[in-house]
């Protein structure tokens, strides 16, 4: 049983329930118990003075690599946790890519009591859609659901098999959860390293052309529209997927979309000097492809944000650009990125921010939060949207410190983040 | 600092002063080699690594010519390519190497970008001898070389470069040297061989051989890699000589005597035709020598030597 926790004078967003208001909020038993106007907390509640700052449902992250099991140097599920509540998330969803491969319902459970025990931010896991990611048989979905999966996915790679990509989405119907697809069509992107694009042609890397991702993700609308499946596509990176996720909802098929922080902010320039923190799966890509991407995640044609956190550990991103791992870390700048790039220029309102970070992932995973309503989970993050900051990585949480955006000047922060009613991070200032 | 800087890493961003005085310090440099004596004591008692990862013959051997008729101490390190499953890194590599107190590190790897790496890592001066298909600078640099004397000078030059150019650092080092003397570039080869945002990088485009014949006052022919037609980036190597090789019937109909280059190895009957290769229009031999006297100047000018000084150096003997 945790103390009552009010958090009063800040400025309360739940687009859940429309709201946008300086108010009080108030948690108990790790629930809301009251929110919006003055709200008198019971003899012992402990106290947040949130004045000037924003009051929001806890961010979620649908995707992110805690690499446990297998990769524990890399990161663990409790360093993962960590970084995510200092980052202001209060859930995550852990990509099954481990190794073993999270592909059954031992290893869900595992990960599942693993993000428990640590005590930070939910960790909802993930289960593969095939048996060790291999893309022929499908993993037990039923069992891992019942272990506590949320989604299926094969994220790292795609499920190249049309046919079995086809039955995943009609089986998971039975089990009410989204396929979640990597998209790429291997035998275009075989090889490459970055963009194909000027900045390809200039230093000698083999680019991956958009075309790898739109084939794959205009198959998976396609098979979705077949199959009345739920088909979630992970971290879109060009201005083509966009515009055919638009097709797919203007359509009518239950198609929802992604779009990962540096995908907002960054583009193939980035790479310039063989900048191994530069380099993900998928590339950044060009200016037009970062503006489509903010416009369709203004206009709800991408559902939702996310980091795709990926911790490498220091010396494997330290080599050839071409041997270096994909991926790059992001539950710890993510939030500043995000006010960054997309608030201060307009392109979301907080409240819509809000929206793309808590509520619509709570709603397209079927995740409790997202929501401040009375009853609902106590899951609360309190963030300051003007406060400026530089990221180092030395102080991350997380073990990874493959950050592109290392030294640069953000604007947002989370100052307090709360799960459960628990307060389990709040900055030092 | 010397006027090149730390490195050369490739002929990108370099200015036309920088080609330039490197050519000029060429030119004079080429005289040690035709002499009985081929040594000058201007580079005694500096140490440079040879570290080639990568299989190379013709430019190890033009970079040890280099050094030792300069009076560098050399070693030669040939290694196959680091991996990510086992072997020593490229950094650690670099660090036993600036352990060991060298000044000097010209690198061949297969990898795009291995040669900055290395040079952001250590505090020897690095010199590119080819890394993955991004650039390779002292090719670049020969070929201006024989190029500015075939043809008295590149300003408003038309230089075609002919084939893979997708796959080739030689064509990145001349596109960018090329264009920085001020001369005009195309390329020509199947589509499925030229990377697709080729003209951002300022160059003409010719898909026609005979077009290109009609259009240049040199011809850089690019070694066709006999894997591409595995890779199935073209159907025949047959296909490619009978659309793109260069013949003499092709040359005879252009409007003016080309200048005939190729950073070689050759596949004669491929790209080039053996009567073209030894016809009296090829200079390949000459870029050849060529090669030995701009990585002299190269070596030169990094170990911060005075580009004004290169004639007086030539004369010292040692």
């Amino acid at each position: 049983m945790t103390t009552p926790l009010l958090i009063s004078g800040g400025r309360l967003v739940d687009p859940s329930q429309g709201l946008d208001a300086v108010g009080d909020l108030l948690l108990v038993d790790g629930k809301v118990a009251a929110i919006g106007g003055q709200i008198a907390g019971p003899d012992g509640a402990q106290r947040f003075e949130a004045k000037g700052l924003v009051v929001a449902p806890g961010f979620i992250d649908v995707h992110v690599h805690l690499r446990e099991p297998g990769r524990e140097e890399v990161e663990t599920v409790a360093t993962g946790a960590h970084a995510a509540v200092a980052g202001g998330f209060t859930a995550v969803c852990a990509m099954p890519n481990t190794k073993p491969v999270t592909d059954n319902q031992a290893t869900v459970g595992f990960v599942k009591r693993q993000g428990e025990a640590a005590g930070f931010a939910r960790v909802y896991p993930y289960g593969a859609i095939t048996v060790g990611q291999m893309g022929e048989t499908l993993a037990e979905f039923g069992e891992m659901v019942a272990a506590g999966a949320v989604a299926v996915s094969d994220d790292g790679k795609p499920v190249e098999n049309s046919h079995i990509m086809r039955t995943a989405l009609e089986y998971a119907q039975t089990f009410g959860i989204p396929v979640v697809e990597h998209c790429e069509v291997m035998a275009l992107a075989h090889g490459g390293a970055m963009h194909e694009g000027t900045v390809s042609a200039r230093l000698g890397l083999k680019g991956i052309p958009g075309e790898a991702e739109e084939i794959d993700v205009i198959r998976c609308i396609l098979l979705a529209k077949l199959t009345k499946g739920h088909i979630h596509l992970c971290h879109l990176s060009t201005k083509g997927s966009v515009d055919l996720v638009r097709w797919g909802k203007d359509q009518g098929v239950n198609v929802t979309a992604e779009v990962c922080s540096h995908h907002i902010s960054l583009t193939h320039e980035a790479v310039e000097g063989y900048n191994t923190n530069a380099k993900m799966n998928p590339p950044l890509r060009t200016a037009e492809d970062v503006a489509a991407l903010q416009q369709g995640l203004k206009d709800g044609t991408i559902d939702l944000l996310v980091t795709d956190h990926a911790p490498h550990h220091y010396d494997e991103k330290e080599r050839e650009f071409a041997d270096a791992p994909n991926g790059i870390v992001g539950l710890e700048t993510a939030l500043g990125v995000n006010v960054t790039w997309l608030v201060e220029r307009g392109v979301l309102t907080i409240p819509q921010l809000v929206d793309r970070m808590s509520t619509l992932p709570a709603k397209v995973f079927h995740l409790p939060g997202g929501s401040l309503m009375t009853g609902r989970l106590g899951d609360v993050t309190i963030f300051d949207p003007t406060r400026r900051w530089t990221v180092d990585p030395a102080q991350f949480k997380s073990k990874g410190r493959n950050t592109p955006y290392g030294g640069q000047s953000l604007t947002g922060q989370a100052v307090c983040t709360i799960v459960g009613g628990r307060l389990v991070h709040q900055l030092s200032r | 600092m010397t006027i090149l800087g730390k490195d050369l890493l490739g002929l990108a961003g370099l200015s036309r002063e920088q080609v330039t005085a490197i050519l000029d310090v060429a030119e004079p440099l080429r005289a040690i080699s035709e002499r009985a004596i081929k040594k000058v004591p201007t580079l005694r008692g500096m140490t440079v690594v040879n570290l080639f990862f990568e299989p190379s013959t013709r430019t190890r051997i033009s970079f040890e010519f280099a050094e030792k008729r300069m009076s560098a101490d050399t070693v030669n390190v040939a290694t196959a390519a680091s991996s990510v499953s086992k072997g020593e890194t490229l950094v650690d590599t670099a660090r036993n190497l600036e352990a060991m107190r060298i000044d000097m590190v010209v690198i061949r790897h297969p990898h795009s970008g291995a040669a900055r790496f290395l040079a952001e890592r250590i505090e020897s001066n690095v010199i590119n001898a080819g890394d993955g298909t991004h650039e390779h600078p002292t090719q670049g640099l020969l070929d201006l070389l024989t190029l500015r004397e075939k043809l008295g000078g590149l300003e408003g030059k038309r230089i075609c470069i002919v084939g893979d150019v997708l796959h080739s650092r030689v064509a990145r080092s001349n596109i960018w040297g090329l264009k920085a003397m001020g001369a005009q570039v195309a390329v020509c080869g199947p589509r499925s061989l030229l990377p697709g945002a080729i003209r951002e990088l300022g160059v003409e485009v010719f898909d026609r051989i005979e077009t290109a014949i009609e259009w240049a006052d040199a011809l850089n022919i690019l070694r066709l890699q006999l894997e591409r037609m595995q890779l199935g980036y073209i159907p025949s190597l047959r296909e490619y000589n009978r659309i793109f090789g260069v013949s003499r019937a092709r040359l005879e109909r252009a409007p003016r005597d080309l200048v005939i280059l190729h950073p070689g190895p050759m596949n004669r009957g491929v790209e080039i035709d053996s009567d073209v290769a030894d016809g009296p229009h090829s200079v390949i031999l000459e870029q050849v020598t060529n090669g030995v006297a701009v990585r002299m100047a190269v070596l030169y000018l990094l170990a911060g030597n005075a580009p004004a000084l290169a004639d007086a150096a030539k004369g010292a003997t040692a």
